[in-house]
């Protein structure tokens, strides 16, 4: 085998030719890979990330949940409380109203009782006084026998 | 196919060797067409190896204008599992980082790869068209010759001793010859060793692969020659589809064997750079 020319040929067609693939083929698409494989990375990592936040915020949801709950039981027992209160002092109020009704009510009635007696008492006067002019027939000095006739009707 | 039209002389011997003689021009003998001197310029191997170049390169061209990295197309796809199987050949085998390593065996797989490729077109195509131009002498595939497969061999042995010399320093791959393989008490012998070792992977290199292809080339002449010279009339219609069928098995087979070779020549420069970057070797 001679040193030929076309050996030294093929020798720089070689090295032009690596030259070449290195700038035309291998170094494009190796920076595409390298770059492809970045974008996979982080849109794994994102994606960790969007599992992590939303696992964190399911719980945050969880607990938001379980206050409200809490919350909520809480506000019913208060008002159920209050409601029980209310008609506790309606109840308390009503019979404290009635009472007094009933207490107004019975001094009215004594009031008018006494009224009547009153009347009573004075019409009993002057029928009795009326009476007694009749029986005794004659006139009598009403003035004299006033103070009698007062004594006895409250006597009635 | 028959072996008076291509051959000066006629009979199989002279088909074979017609076949297997490259287009000689400068110093060569106008009897045989082997180079006698330096300036042997063989036509058909830098014109093939050179075209096919220019192809990687064009392709890589049109190919570079519109990559997408979101949606690939089948043929970025094809390129891509291309690119990611060297690259993870490089990883595998090739200590730390070196950025020329990759497209140097990038490069060596697939110009191998076409040049190789150049084997599996009918024997007997290129060099009849060829003819018709006046052209007689026509050896297609240039991994057959010499000069090229030793071309690749010596400028990676070229790359083994720049790398040798660039990491170990002068001195360093000067003692790797004194005490390597046995230590400081068998100098003598270290040297021999080492030279042979050193030398050897070249040579086993642009060997490996001319001795490949060229005897699969060898096959194919002998298989067209089935068909070429052993059938004549009747006897044709026994010869002729057992030379298709022969010729089939024979293409499927060294379709593995292109690839193969080529995948063999870019491991092993990766590990002999590889071996040249190891600090203790």
């Amino acid at each position: 085998m001679n040193i030929t020319v076309t050996l030294i040929g093929q020798m720089a067609a070689f090295v032009l030719l690596i030259w070449f693939v290195n700038k035309v083929l291998w170094g494009p698409l190796n920076n595409l890979l390298a770059e492809r494989q970045k974008r996979i990375a982080d849109g794994l990592a994102a994606a960790e990330k969007g599992k992590h936040e939303l696992e964190l915020s399911e719980k945050n949801a969880k607990e938001a949940l379980r206050k409200a709950k809490q919350q909520a039981a809480e506000i019913i027992a208060q008002s159920e409380k209050r409601a029980s209160e209310i008609v506790e002092e309606a109840k308390n109020n009503a019979r404290a109203e009635g009472e007094r009704l009933i207490t107004a009510a019975k001094a009215e009635i004594e009031q008018e009782v006494n009224r009547a007696k009153e009347q009573l008492r004075a019409q009993v006067a002057s029928i009795a006084a009326s009476g007694a002019e009749k029986i005794l027939k004659r006139e009598i000095d009403r003035k004299a026998h006033d103070d009698l006739l007062k004594d006895l009707a409250s006597q009635i | 196919m028959s072996t008076s039209e291509n051959s000066s002389g006629g009979g199989t011997v002279e088909y074979i060797q017609h076949h297997l003689t490259n287009l000689c021009v400068g110093d060569c003998d106008p009897v045989t067409h082997k180079a006698t001197g330096f300036w042997a310029w063989h036509l058909d191997t830098l014109f093939f190896s050179i075209v096919l170049g220019a192809l990687i390169v064009a392709v890589s061209w049109r190919l570079g204008k519109n990559l997408s990295a979101e949606a690939p197309g089948g043929f970025q796809n094809f390129v891509e599992s291309i690119i990611e199987f060297v690259s993870s050949q490089v990883k595998d085998t090739f200590p730390g980082h070196n950025p020329l390593i990759a497209p140097l065996a990038l490069t060596i797989f697939l110009w191998v790869w076409l040049m190789n490729f150049m084997d599996l077109i009918p024997v007997d195509l290129l060099p009849v068209i060829a003819g018709l131009f006046g052209i007689n002498y026509l050896k297609v595939v240039p991994t057959t010759d010499l000069s090229t497969t030793f071309a690749m061999s010596l400028t990676v042995f070229i790359l083994i001793v720049y790398y040798n010399i660039k990491i170990k320093g002068v001195g360093g791959y000067l003692k790797m010859f004194l005490f390597h393989p046995f230590g400081k008490f068998l100098v003598p012998v270290n040297i021999v060793m080492t030279l042979i070792e050193e030398l050897a992977k070249p040579l086993s290199l642009g060997l490996r692969l001319f001795g490949n292809l060229f005897a699969g080339e060898l096959v194919f002449l002998l298989i067209a020659l089935i068909g070429g010279t052993l059938a004549t009339g009747l006897a044709a219609l026994f010869w002729l589809p057992l030379q298709v069928v022969l010729d089939l098995g024979w293409l499927i087979f060294h379709l593995l064997i292109i690839t193969l070779q080529a995948f063999i020549f870019m491991v092993l420069t990766i590990v002999y750079l590889g071996m040249a970057h190891v600090e203790d070797h």
